[in-house]
């Protein structure tokens, strides 16, 4: 019997065959979707990773440029502007929203920049009234464009971390069906087969069985009425024959006291 | 990049930083602080007298936030608590690691970007 460790316990019969036929359709038709899911994951994977580099080095060079600006506008405004800027904190003006972006069923979370027009826009923009007030909006300006960039990263960043999860739970399925769960059923098909065959033998078996058992008694039979048709041809009147009876039918009375073998009693 | 968005908070959520005063000066300017009304704060500054354990005990408070969708952080203040950055594996909030003012870049300790060059096979 093969692969007799690796198999499901079933019982051999063609309902179960079917059944578990059906289920080997079925799991390589899924091992083929998923195959592609991995796949097409894998590509947009490949697609961040890379984007994930570019968007580092721009921020890199978009924050030392918002950091220059800042420098200026703490030299122009002076430095206590920056005492000033963190005590008038508020309310936050950026926010970012998320929403759901769909890759192959997988659900990434994709950041926005979700604008508040509230009191911190109206605060902000009396920084350095005094003095330097261009600088300084300037250097806002300057890390406005650097939180965008920001926010797409995280985005970015988002979607690579779910993705990576995704990835490796999909390329988990793709490795049980392909090793473990379609082997299995293959090997439960060919077992249920080989019962099946072997169930087919022997009740091919047992019908020559029957069938010699049934010649013989036939044979037997024939042996035993031949016997006994000649013990009657050779003793008494024929009985096989009906007119034969029927010519021989005086005998009957004149032959009482004779013994009849067909008599019982 | 969607074509369904779905609009998961109202006002949205806040991106929390973690730097040195200028970094987390110019970030305010933006726009991105908020300050609720027990006081709590979504940014930290950190100077000479800050503690690890401060900076500890805000990135994980940060972290567990549920209106924190992004956390900002320079990079000498997440070498201090790497061992907490290289832990983090969830995706939201997403953990940026950006250049300190005053201390050149280094793309060798960010966490993300090491793991990124790792599977894009550039080392």
């Amino acid at each position: 019997m093969s692969g007799a460790g690796n198999r499901y316990v079933v019982v051999p019969t063609v309902t179960v065959l079917a059944v578990i036929k059906n289920r080997l359709g079925g799991a390589k038709k899924g091992h083929q979707l998923l195959k592609k899911k991995a796949d097409a994951l894998n590509m947009r994977f490949r697609q961040i990773l890379r984007r994930i580099l570019e968007t580092k080095e721009k921020m890199g060079v978009s924050l030392r440029e918002s950091n220059f600006a800042l420098t200026e506008a703490k030299y122009t405004a002076g430095d206590s502007v920056k005492h000033t800027i963190v005590d008038s904190v508020k309310e936050a003006s950026v926010r970012v929203a998320a929403r759901q972006d769909n890759v192959a069923g997988v659900k990434v979370p994709v950041f926005e920049r979700n604008d508040l027009a509230g009191s911190q826009e109206k605060n902000t923009e009396l920084f350095g009234l005094s003095k330097g007030g261009q600088k300084v909006s300037g250097a806002k300006e300057s890390f406005q464009r650097t939180v965008d960039l920001m926010i797409e990263l995280a985005s970015l960043q988002c979607a690579f971390v779910t993705l990576d999860e995704a990835i490796k739970t999909t390329n988990r399925r793709v490795n049980a069906l392909e090793y473990t769960i379609i082997p299995k059923l293959e090997n439960t098909i060919l077992y249920i087969k080989g019962e099946l065959d072997e169930l087919e033998r022997e009740e091919f078996f047992r019908l020559k069985k029957i069938q010699t058992k049934k010649q013989e008694a036939k044979e037997r039979q024939e042996k035993e009425d031949a016997a006994k048709a000649a013990a009657q041809q050779n003793g008494g009147a024929p009985l096989v024959d009906p007119f034969a009876m029927a010519a021989a039918a005086p005998d009957l009375l004149s032959g009482v006291g004779q013994a009849d073998a067909d008599l019982i009693f | 990049m969607a074509q369904q968005a779905q609009q998961v908070a109202q006002d949205g959520s806040f991106i929390a930083i973690i730097g040195d005063e200028d970094t987390v000066t110019g970030f305010l300017l933006a726009g991105v602080g908020h300050k609720d009304y027990r006081q709590n704060t979504n940014f930290l500054i950190v100077d000479t007298k800050t503690t690890t354990k401060e900076i500890e005990s805000t990135f994980a408070s940060f972290s567990q936030r549920e209106d924190v969708a992004i956390i900002i952080i320079a990079q000498n203040v997440a070498n201090e608590i790497r061992h907490l950055i290289e832990r983090y594996d969830k995706a939201i909030p997403a953990i940026l690691e950006i250049p300190a003012k005053d201390q050149p870049y280094d793309p060798n300790q960010d966490t993300m970007l090491t793991r990124v060059k790792g599977l894009l096979g550039i080392q």
